[in-house]
């Protein structure tokens, strides 16, 4: 038996533009015709995956991520190289396809499964698994037109994993449904993890890769750029995201549309970072834990009096936390031309999970309107997971205790 | 080749369920079910009796009955029909179940199956009922009906041949769908289907040499009208079959591997 389910070897995918369809048409047949355009979404892609593991794929839209699965899954054919899948391969790259309004939930899936390329005979035996595992009720032989959606995707899920695969394909397709759902499907695709089916998944969802997956592979532009421990691919992930938004950001600031950025410049930023209670620099912080932001400042100028403030903002640009050295009452006074200064600024993660960004600002006074020698928006990103404490919501981390008494009802003995 | 036919005997059952799917939705919520796939044709065959009768019967030859006229429009619709709607369907077929060819994976040659699959049943349905009818306007099935079974298939395979190819080039020039629209209609028209081939001008009846329609409907009429087997010209047809169905085969598996990239 073949120790890998999974062979990918230089796997490429090119898109052609022509200047005519009928060129295209002329190269089936051995007419050579030039493109006038080719649009590698994928390429020098190879990667083994064993029997039994599981592997998240993530990336940036429009990685390539999709042209991956859709070639290992057979739907699109490679423009070069080869993906080989060894045993029975099911993927779940969208739920509910092929679905007819008109039918009922048990022709449906008859019907699905019959795509899935099953047998009447294999059918019969599998309908009462799927109806069981659906949990629709008398739905079941009402016309999906009937159904919520919550209620299809549930058949599909039911139909899609009613036999288990040796190689299981999941897109993201069930992020979606009720909670109770989307648990029992998890729970679905472990018992076919500990049954021994290899696993292969694209998700943005950090927390389902970590939890399901073995391996994680970075793709970024059609190129695999990372292959390794979830928890390192994912923190790879995010350095090159914030990398991203923050270039962003940069060329917004060229047009002249954030004039933030605005500042004299007699004190600029040479240096900029979240440090880890070692020092060492961090883009992945757990909850609770302490971290320090470090600014260094170069002087230019004539600098009278130097305020450095700074500004802690969610995903969504609200502002979680603030203040200057203004307030705290640290100003400094009478600084030079080649006069350097460091700000450690030190407090414990007491913040969400999710992701953050630092704005920094030196100016004069408590606010920057009166002298602004520099101003920074999304200078620093850094994102919070929680790994040691129990699970909670919301943009803070305030750790509590939960007292508890319990007294029991009065029971009569031999009840 | 044979992996072709051996995926398409793999999912048989596909192609079956699909097909009864098919009916199931397009007839589930109306009154008279299943009686709509023959109620169109013969409604079109009355429509046209009632406005042409009177200029065209007179003009058919051969036929004595009164009814002959309505019996002749049945038989050239029942093939007209059966070839129209192949070829429209699969004209559009990829297109139409892109998302599905996008996401699964499943041998491709089950979606012209389908479609063939579906027409065939409403030809025979309309040809059971019209053998039901003609006893009724006085004309009887004679030996020559055995023809029929051959006839209709040779349809199927003309129709998907020409459908086949057209809807894999469909899928990359999307020109062809709407062009074709046009060109059927025209072909409607030039193919003795409503009209004797007798009132044709003479230095027009050459023309009929290229439309492999023409000696497939007048077959249906040898059989069905007149009770005689059909004439030497459907050799046309069937080399035209032939012809249609290896270049869309040809053309169809060399442009799988793009195919799902253009849609």
């Amino acid at each position: 038996m073949n120790p890998d389910s999974l062979v990918v070897e230089n796997l490429g995918k090119v898109y052609r533009k022509y200047a005519s369809e009928l060129q295209r048409c002329a190269g089936w047949f051995g007419v050579p015709a030039k493109p006038l355009a080719e649009h590698w979404v994928v390429r020098n892609v190879s990667f083994k995956v064993a029997r039994g593991e599981a592997v998240g794929i993530i990336g940036q839209n429009g990685a390539g991520k999709s042209t991956l699965l859709k070639m290992i899954t057979g739907t699109t054919r490679p423009s070069e190289g080869r993906a080989a899948t060894f045993g029975q391969v099911s993927a779940l790259l969208e739920l509910g396809l092929g679905f007819s309004p008109e039918l009922t939930g048990r022709e449906n899936a008859r019907h699905a499964a019959g795509l899935m390329g099953m047998q009447g005979s294999e059918i019969d035996c599998l309908i009462p698994r799927i109806e069981s595992f659906a949990e629709v009720g008398n739905y079941f032989d009402q016309p999906i037109r009937t159904y919520s959606s919550g209620m299809q995707m549930r058949v599909a899920f039911s139909v899609a994993t009613a036999v288990r695969p040796e190689v299981l394909i999941v897109d993201e397709a069930f992020a979606v449904g009720d909670a109770y759902f989307v648990h029992k499907c998890f729970q679905r695709i472990r018992e076919f993890r500990e049954a021994g089916t290899t696993l292969l998944m694209v998700s943005h969802d950090a927390s389902a890769i970590q939890a399901l997956c073995d391996r994680a592979i970075l793709l970024d532009g059609g190129r695999l750029i990372l292959d390794g421990l979830p928890q390192e691919v994912f923190d790879y992930y995010n350095a090159l995201v914030a990398e991203k938004e923050n270039s962003g950001v940069r060329t917004e600031r060229k047009d002249g549309l954030v004039v933030t950025e605005s500042g004299s410049g007699e004190a600029t930023f040479e240096q900029l970072a979240v440090l880890d209670a070692q020092g060492q620099p961090v883009q992945y912080v757990e909850v609770g834990r302490p971290i320090s932001i470090h600014a260094r400042v170069r002087i230019s100028g004539e600098v009278p009096r130097l305020v450095f403030g700074y500004m802690i903002r969610d995903r969504l640009g609200q502002p979680v936390y603030g203040t200057n050295t203004h307030h705290t009452g640290q100003a400094l006074e009478g600084l030079s031309a080649g006069d350097v200064v460091d700000f450690h600024v030190r407090f414990p993660v007491n913040l969400g999970t999710g992701s953050y960004s630092v704005s920094v600002a030196l100016s004069s006074t408590e606010t920057h309107l009166v002298k602004n020698y520099q101003w920074k928006d999304l200078a620093l990103i850094f994102t919070v997971a929680n790994v040691d404490h129990p699970t909670f919501v919301g943009l803070v981390h305030i750790p509590s205790q939960i007292e508890i008494v319990h007294t029991a009802a009065l029971r009569w003995a031999g009840r | 080749m044979s992996e072709l036919v051996k995926a398409a005997w793999r999912y048989r059952g596909f192609v079956r369920s699909s097909i009864v799917n098919e009916f199931k939705s397009r007839l589930s919520r109306s009154k008279f079910g299943a009686a709509w796939i023959v109620l169109h044709p013969l409604a079109q065959a009355l429509i046209f009796a009632t406005i042409l009768s009177s200029v065209l019967a007179a003009r058919l030859q051969g036929i004595e009955n009164k009814y002959g006229y309505a019996a002749y429009l049945m038989a050239g619709f029942l093939c007209w029909n059966l070839f129209v709607e192949i070829v429209q369907r699969c004209l559009t077929v990829f297109i139409d179940q892109a998302s599905l060819l996008k996401k699964m994976h499943f041998p491709r040659i089950t979606l012209p199956l389908v479609v063939i699959g579906s027409a065939l049943v409403s030809s025979v349905a309309l040809l059971v009922v019209i053998m039901a009818i003609f006893p009724i306007l006085g004309l009887y099935p004679s030996i020559a009906w055995i023809w029929l079974p051959v006839l209709l298939l040779l349809t199927v395979a003309f129709a998907a041949g020409l459908g086949l190819l057209l809807g894999t080039l469909n899928v990359f020039v999307r020109d062809i769908g709407q062009v074709m629209v046009v060109v059927l209609q025209f072909w409607f028209w030039v193919t003795p289907i409503v009209y004797p081939v007798s009132i044709i001008p003479e230095h027009f009846k050459t023309t009929l040499a290229f439309n492999p329609m023409a000696p497939l409907v007048g077959a249906y009429h040898d059989v069905m009208i007149f009770g005689r087997p059909p004439s030497n010209n459907l050799w046309i047809t069937v080399a035209a079959t032939l012809v249609l169905l290896s270049a869309s085969l040809v053309v169809f598996r060399r442009a799988s591997p793009e195919l799902v990239d253009a849609l």
